[in-house]
């Protein structure tokens, strides 16, 4: 078999996806990111061949993306991350123009031409505000699943304000809301509404286009759709699997390069 | 002898003060504000009227201050911290002209004159510069609070932080352990970025020696030593800085206190 990879190495997970020479995904998982990040790359590959009765012998081209992708050497291939989200995003939704990518400690929004090439991108590269691992605390602060999230999100009636403008401080924030007995719904709710907020700013730096799709992990969150479509205005595509843009974009760019290179 | 008590309900801790007649100070107690403010305040005091014996009817009157000044429901007044310090800060350091102020989730600089604020700013948007950054660097060092000035003193070749943000400040510092950094270092390295970044908030006020460097951190010997550095003077610090807001408060009881008595 002549098996692509994706590898995109995460600051809080790692997703590894499958494609076969005609660009069919065959596999897609993700585990939690820890070091060493060379031996956690060659187990999430040897686990997700297995998982599809193939081998090492079967994989033809390995790509890398995320804030990890130099770490590993044996690499064919490596692309930024949003080069790679961007390039999964079309191919998901190929009418996508603009990709907001929120992940565990990044937020970005990327401009993008039809087929996947970038335009334009702006992200939070030195502040955490925007990113979603403020979620993950937050739910640990009201202690609740993860999982939950997404669900209590939708049933707040009345938002709490959250300031969007620094992760840590929001957090005493919610300290505060939660000794005054607010909901975790309502909570909840003006979390994902402040990051929402954030998400705009970016987008309109670069100035926002329909279609807006959602990538990364807050994409499992139904109320994180919800408040960026409220506010921004426009529907939201998102895939089952938003965390895996990324590393299906590297698979599907490897494919191009190796189609590119034999003609 | 009679008594003012201020109390100064931090986000972090609560500090009290216990003056006498001639403003010396007779108690103090420190506890943590945890997540019930209301009990926060009251615990306070009671920590402090214990630890200086002393009678709760002795004390005439009682100051509330810091983000949580009012839960302090049994206190006379309320004044902000920003009040506060300037007031403490002249008290022990009469030619305090700029209060640096770090304390657990904020940073403020505060001008002063003749011990009232004539201007001031605030971190209102990041928590870089505050107790909790640091906190939050020790803890993933696998150091304690106390220690990390101290080791940031030792370095030689202090890195170069690319970010000051909180949460992206454990990414980083795992990374200089990874490429093999030395602890004192990436010590030296934050404690370094945090001085810049405090200088340039504090500046929006006028950098006026004498500075009184007051809150929790300036117990952090490494963080004295930058800020004195960048500004190319010495601080003022008293090991009772971390208690200048309540200290301040309690002033503020003795000076109502005593004009009350003035009156009746």
């Amino acid at each position: 078999m002549n098996i692509i990879a994706g590898v995109d190495l995460g600051s809080r997970s790692t997703k590894v996806v499958l494609i076969d020479r005609d660009g069919k995904q065959l596999h897609a998982h993700t585990t939690r990111t820890r070091p060493p990040l060379i031996e956690l790359v060659d187990r999430a590959v040897d686990e997700a061949l297995a998982s599809i009765g193939a081998g090492r012998g079967d994989l033809h081209y390995i790509a890398t993306t995320g804030f990890g992708r130099s770490s590993y050497p044996e690499r064919d291939l490596q692309l930024t991350e949003v080069t790679a989200a961007a390039y999964g995003a079309a191919a998901l939704f190929p009418g996508t123009r603009c990709v907001l990518d929120i992940g565990a400690q990044s937020s970005r929004a990327v401009k993008i031409a039809p087929g996947g090439r970038v335009r334009e991108f702006k992200s939070n590269e030195k502040c955490a505000a925007g990113a979603g691992g403020f979620v993950e605390r937050a739910a640990k602060y009201l202690e609740t699943e993860l999982a939950e999230v997404g669900d209590l999100s939708m049933n707040g009636e009345n938002p709490v304000s959250i300031s969007s403008v620094c992760a840590v401080l929001a957090e005493s924030e919610i300290i505060n809301h939660v000794s005054r007995g607010e909901t975790r719904e309502n909570i909840l709710r003006g979390v994902h509404q402040s990051l929402a907020e954030r998400a705009v700013l970016l987008v309109k730096r670069i100035g926002i286009e329909e279609e807006v799709t959602l990538v990364g992990g807050m994409g499992y969150q139904a109320g994180m759709i919800r408040a960026l479509q409220e506010a921004l205005e426009v529907p939201i595509n998102c895939a089952p699997q938003p965390e895996m843009a990324g590393a299906l974009g590297a698979a599907l760019l490897s494919k191009r390069r190796i189609e590119k290179s034999a003609a | 002898m009679k008594y003012a008590a201020g109390i100064d309900v931090g986000s972090t801790q609560t500090k009290c003060i216990i003056i006498d007649e001639n403003k010396q100070i007779v108690a103090r107690a420190l506890t943590d504000t945890g997540a019930n403010i209301t009990r926060a305040g009251e615990r306070g005091y009671e920590a402090v009227l214990a630890a200086g014996g002393i009678a709760r009817e002795d004390v005439l009157c009682v100051v509330g201050t810091g983000y949580g000044r009012f839960k302090v429901s049994f206190g006379d007044l309320q004044i902000t911290e920003i009040t506060c310090h300037a007031k403490g800060a002249s008290m022990l350091f009469p030619d305090t002209a700029t209060v640096i102020d770090m304390g657990g989730q904020d940073a403020k600089g505060i001008s002063v004159q003749n011990g009232e604020v004539v201007d001031f700013v605030m971190n209102d948007k990041c928590a870089a510069g505050t107790g909790r950054f640091l906190s939050t660097a020790a803890e993933t060092l696998g150091l304690s609070l106390d220690e990390i000035g101290a080791i940031s003193l030792q370095a030689r070749n202090p890195v170069r932080l690319s970010t000051v943000c909180t949460v992206f400040v454990e990414s980083d510092i795992m990374s200089y352990v990874a490429q093999g950094k030395k602890t004192e270092d990436i010590l030296g390295g934050i404690h370094s970025a945090i001085a810049a970044r405090t200088i340039a908030l504090v500046r929006r006020v006028g950098l006026k020696p004498a500075y009184t460097f007051t809150g929790g951190v300036s117990l952090n010997v490494g963080m004295v030593k930058m800020l004195e550095e960048k500004l190319g003077a010495t601080l003022n610090v008293s090991p009772d800085s971390h208690y200048m807001g309540a200290i301040g408060a309690a002033v503020f009881a003795l000076e109502h206190a005593l004009s009350a008595a003035a009156v009746s």
